[in-house]
């Protein structure tokens, strides 16, 4: 095991601003591999912007952000980390199997049936690979979301809400996926507005006030 | 600074493009009832004519070949909406923005995706509607070759001002009016060269003007719209 841990994700004065308004920042954050981040704030006070300019969809307007000792562009983004948006991030109409099919192709893996169908029973969606995500419960379709990350490469994750709408038994799931991703070595940055995300491992928690300027 | 070492494997642009392929396929065959509607409306509006107008033999002739091109532009329009509609809402959109693979190749294959199952149809049915509105024999070649190098420009032009709303929500109106101006060369060139060939006249020029535009079209078209999308998705 590596003893000092190396940064993973660096952001010096990351500020975005809409139209006028300051959503967040300016804001210094450090993910270390080896340890999830926890980002917590009231509704409204820029989790999702913030993981949206950390995943490159968004432009801050000042500060930049390192990824593995690189400056964020897009393409150095999409190989190195996995983002689970408060959408599903898959067509309602399309089975299970095949939206991970997909997904896993659009992201460089190649994975096979076999692979597919465990990393879907490790959600617990063994039994639903032919069924259509519109047919399932919300809770269900954060778990297929949960597979897609699971399935994806990138050492860093990018998880807004990922506790929303599921069970306990659900909750304990992501814990138990994001506790795995750091033990490899991955670093995870998750906001949360609750109290009951608890990883196991290395945990910071990073306060995002949204008190207007 | 060197340059960090790529982790996971690198990407085959031609397995992406199969599995965006295969995943829009799927969607469209989900959605069969909304792929029919182009088809379905072209035949309508085209079937109306004969008994607006009437139907005496040659009185629907010299206007054949412009309605049937009318018909198959505005059906193109129906489907347009519904490019990046709903993988904008359910942020599939998104996971195709972070792929790896380059957006253009993406769109590139939807826009495929889209010509094949919404205007071919329509191309394919156009010998129906061509006879229906009395269109001589003799100029269906021209306007069948008129048709398929237009529509693909037609659905390359449309996804780039789709892309350009995405982030307009439904945007109604706005698709449209902004495509139509696009539209206009094509279909002046399109019934033109049928019309140019009902006179005797030279045809090919209009149809080689279709060709020109189509090849530069291909290559800027899905470049154009990924650009469109990565700004209006902000």
């Amino acid at each position: 095991m590596d003893a000092t841990p190396a940064p993973l994700l660096v952001a010096q004065g990351l500020t975005y601003h809409r139209n006028q308004d300051r959503i967040f920042g300016p804001l210094d954050l450090r993910v270390d591999a080896g340890e999830a981040v926890l980002v917590r704030g009231g509704n409204g006070a820029g989790k999702t912007t913030l993981l949206r300019v950390l995943a490159g969809l968004l432009e801050a307007t000042a500060g930049h952000a390192t990824l593995l000792g690189r400056g964020v562009d897009a393409d150095h983004l999409a190989r190195h980390c996995a983002y689970l948006g408060h959408r599903p991030g898959h067509a309602p109409e399309i089975g299970c199997l095949a939206q991970l099919r997909h997904a896993a192709a659009l992201h460089g893996v190649d994975a096979d049936s076999d692979r597919l169908e465990r990393a879907l029973a490790a959600v617990g969606l063994a039994g639903y690979e032919d069924t259509a995500p519109r047919r399932m419960s919300a809770g269900q379709n954060k778990r297929l979301a949960l597979a897609r990350i699971a399935l994806h490469p990138g050492r860093l994750w990018l998880m807004d809400e990922p506790y929303a709408n599921l069970d306990l038994d659900g909750i304990a799931l992501v814990d138990r996926m994001v506790g795995a991703h750091t033990g490899a070595g991955g670093g995870a940055l998750l906001t949360t507005h609750g109290a009951y995300a608890a990883p196991p491992g290395r945990v910071r928690v990073l306060a995002l006030d949204g008190s207007l300027a | 600074m060197t340059t960090a070492p790529p982790d996971g494997v690198p990407v085959s642009y031609r397995r992406v493009a199969a599995a965006q392929a295969r995943r829009d396929l799927a969607l469209v065959w989900a959605r069969r009832g909304q792929a029919l509607q182009p088809l379905l409306f072209a035949v309508m509006v085209a079937s109306l004519f004969p008994l607006a107008l009437g139907a005496e033999p040659g009185k629907l002739a010299p206007l054949a070949a412009g309605i049937t091109w009318v018909c198959v532009l505005l059906s193109g329009l129906l489907g347009l909406e519904a490019l990046y509609r709903s993988d904008a809402v359910d942020g599939s959109l998104e996971q195709m923005l972070l792929s790896p693979a380059p957006l253009a190749l993406l769109v590139a294959v939807r826009i495929a995706v889209h010509w094949v199952t919404s205007a071919a149809p329509v191309v394919l049915a156009a010998p129906l509607l061509a006879e229906m509105l009395q269109l001589e024999a003799r100029l269906l070649g021209v306007l069948m070759a008129s048709l398929l190098l237009g529509t693909p420009l037609l659905s390359l032009i449309g996804a780039v001002v789709a892309a350009l709303t995405v982030g307009a929500g439904r945007s109604g109106i706005l698709l449209p009016l902004l495509a139509m101006p696009l539209y206009v060369p094509v279909l002046v060139f399109g019934a033109g060269s049928v019309a140019a060939a009902a006179q005797g006249l030279e045809h090919v020029g209009a149809l080689m003007l279709l060709a020109g535009a189509l090849a530069i079209g291909l290559v800027l078209g899905p470049l154009a719209a990924a650009a469109a999308l990565r700004i209006s998705h902000s």
